[in-house]
């Protein structure tokens, strides 16, 4: 970096000289950095009930996810190159066994720009229990139920650093369908999701190129963001349809209009959050909203762990008439952070649905074993029992996670 | 008001200014302020600094931890510094990157970007007296030095090592400091630190950090390439390890941003 910055500095100086730096600065360039790392989980799925659904697995499944991450940089760490693909194998579900790249793109850094382009992934927000306004990835649903595994999305990102905000332009190539389990799989629907016979509202289906454009500024305490959003609902509606003679679920995909709006004001162990998002589509137009706070409590019993509460209200302008699980919630959650060598952390949550009168339950425990290990213990539990609630087809499906990372 | 190692050249400055400013009545609060300032004063101009940070951590049985961390830091002109973090090891942190600017008055600004999320997330700053990485240092350890953030009390003269120091008493004014006091020795010669000893809430002794090696940068800039900080009260202890010291890469703002913390690998 030092040998560019400086040859940009120095134009008085005399050619001899400068045709040195030259020589030494294409010298940097020629010599691309290149690092490998990456991840390997196994996970181990243990449930406590049968299954509610026939074809349904039994107690017990097994799991094992790859994920290395390649980078290159070059050209003085003003361009850089990631590659980042990912493998699960999954012992019983066909649908969860399944590969994507989680990014592939290239970085090129200007003074007060940075062009992004490729296979990426894109996050906005900050609330903790629901993501309403990171409407960039489609999620990766067959990975885990909490929407925060993403597919990767193609896109030409170009981010503009202004004395008034950071502002991002998003050009969309392509849309990502979201993932469901299959048949066998836990954690499902009644009706299995077909992807296979999926719908568009537009007539180039997946090949859709969406827009959108971000402003995000940090003001004292205030973090803000505001966006507008133009393509294909990631969340798509689920039309009763038939595959052969078996009743499917079908998803369709709307073209939609998005303006959001995400804020955060941190002040001293507050941190208040809220997002909200007016969408339309052909089907609806409506406001959602999730809002709250997080309170730490820190060095608790005079020890150096920290303890922070979590509280947020999940609001939707249609209701009941919705399949969002967030339409009418209160999430309570605290987050225990040992601060020990082994960065030992608990995290749970409780989200109760005010309309329906059902809970679930999540727990998120790790810790690292040595420099290169991880072990994770998650729990999720259900109580629902209203057949309206999206979560009655989960209710049967309480189960312990036991998982083991190796880092590499 | 300067203040001068020699009492000759002392009051020969005083003469040739002509200034009543430096007077050997000075209270002892009044001195120890002055030697903060002449530390403050004598590494001013650095601009701006990268170096690589390798932390051991030890525990009482003597089992090994390692942390390795690159810093980024710009000096600002009227407000505290900037500085970002790169975490590479532990390997389940990496890429994880953290962005803070500080301020001598008031809390800082910090925020985290966590890699497997994407996410950038401002955090509180309020979390001064917690361990860095599981490391005997505390975050407000390893935050830039400003005058605003002590109250100071000049204590005696004492050798150490070689040289001779100033022991100066400095007192938190931030209420959410982990110390009630801390002890430094700073040396007379170039106002580089020797020894920080900490006392806990209660006052009692908490832990000593030592510097050693110290090189000299730019003509001007003194830098230990390491400082052990040993735990009293837990028999625990962490080396900071100071590689690959670079001062004016040329370094700018548009480096300590979200921008920047989320490129960071």
């Amino acid at each position: 970096m030092s040998l560019l910055r400086s040859s940009h500095v120095q134009h008085g100086i005399k050619l001899t000289s400068m045709g040195l730096i030259l020589a030494c600065s294409s010298q940097v360039h020629a010599s691309a950095e290149f690092e490998a790392s990456g991840k390997v989980t196994a996970e181990l799925r243990l449930f406590s009930e049968n299954p509610q659904y026939a074809d349904q697995y039994q107690d017990a499944n097994l799991s094992i996810a790859v994920e290395p991450d390649f980078f290159w940089q070059w050209n003085d760490a003003l361009d850089s190159l990631s590659f980042k693909p990912f493998f699960r194998l999954d012992q019983h579900d066909n649908e969860r066994t399944h590969a994507d790249i989680r990014e592939l793109s290239w970085v090129h850094q200007g003074d007060d720009w940075e062009l992004r382009s490729g296979i990426r992934k894109v996050f906005w927000g900050v609330t903790e229990f629901q993501h309403l306004v990171d409407v960039i990835n489609q999620s990766d649903g067959i990975e885990d139920i909490d929407g925060e595994d993403k597919l990767g999305q193609p896109m030409i990102n170009l981010s503009l650093v202004k004395s008034w905000g950071i502002v991002d332009l998003y050009l969309l190539p392509g849309f990502r369908e979201q993932t469901f389990p299959g048949k066998k799989g836990r954690l499902r629907s009644s009706l299995v999701v077909d992807t296979d016979q999926a719908q568009f509202e537009a007539g180039n289906e997946a090949m859709h190129t969406d827009l959108a454009i971000r402003w995000s500024q940090s003001v004292g305490d205030f973090d803000l963001g505001a966006h507008w959003f133009r393509g294909t609902n990631r969340d798509p509606i689920l039309e009763m349809g038939m595959k052969g003679s078996e009743m499917v679920l079908v998803p369709y995909y709307e073209q939609m209009n998005q303006v959001g709006f995400d804020l955060q004001a941190t002040i001293e162990s507050w941190l208040w959050k809220a997002e909200t998002i007016w969408r339309n589509s052909e089907s609806d137009t409506y406001w959602a909203a999730q809002a709250g706070f997080e309170y730490t409590f820190y060095g608790i019993q005079e020890s150096y762990a920290d303890l922070g509460v979590l509280l947020e209200y999940g609001w939707d302008q249609r209701g009941k008439k919705t399949k969002a699980i967030f339409q009418n919630d209160i999430s309570v959650g605290a987050r225990l952070a040992l601060n020990d060598t082994a960065s030992t952390e608990l995290l749970a949550g409780v989200i109760y649905d005010v309309d329906y009168g059902s809970t679930s339950l999540q727990l998120e425990a790790s810790r690292r074993l040595g420099d290169k290990w991880k072990i994770t213990l998650d729990g999720r539990f259900f109580s629902a029992d209203d057949s309206a609630d999206m979560m009655s087809s989960m209710d049967k499906d309480d189960h312990i996670q036991i998982g083991v990372e190796r880092y590499f | 008001m300067k203040l001068c190692p020699k009492p000759l050249t002392c009051i020969l400055s005083a003469l040739l200014l002509g200034s009543a400013s430096f007077t050997f009545a000075e209270t002892a609060e009044e001195k120890g302020l002055a030697i903060a300032q002449q530390t403050k004063e004598s590494d001013k101009g650095w601009g701006d600094m990268e170096a690589q940070m390798t932390m051991v951590l030890r525990n009482g049985q003597g089992q090994e931890s390692i942390r390795e961390i690159r810093l980024k830091s710009l000096e600002q002109e009227a407000d505290g510094d900037k500085s970002l973090s790169i975490f590479d090891k532990p390997l389940d942190v990496k890429g994880t990157a953290f962005l803070s600017f500080s301020h001598p008055v008031g809390a800082d600004d910090q925020w985290l970007y966590l890699p497997a999320l994407k996410r950038v997330k401002r955090i509180a700053s309020r979390n001064k007296s917690g361990p860095f990485m599981g490391s005997e240092f505390a975050y407000e350890d390893l935050t830039s030095f400003e005058i605003e953030k002590y109250t100071y009390k000049y204590l005696r003269d004492e050798p150490c090592g070689t040289e001779q120091c100033y022991v100066v008493e400095q007192y938190p004014v931030d209420e959410f400091s982990g110390y009630t006091r801390r002890v430094t020795w700073i040396d007379q010669s170039e106002n580089r630190l020797h020894k920080i000893d900490f006392f806990d809430r209660k006052d009692a002794p908490l832990k000593t950090l030592t510097y050693a090696d110290y090189q000299q940068y730019e003509g001007k800039h003194w830098r230990p390439d390491l400082m052990k900080m040993v735990n009293h009260q837990t028999n625990k202890n962490t080396d900071l390890i100071w590689t690959n010291y670079q001062f004016k890469s040329g370094l700018s703002d548009a480096d300590f941003n979200k921008n920047s913390l989320k490129r960071a690998q």
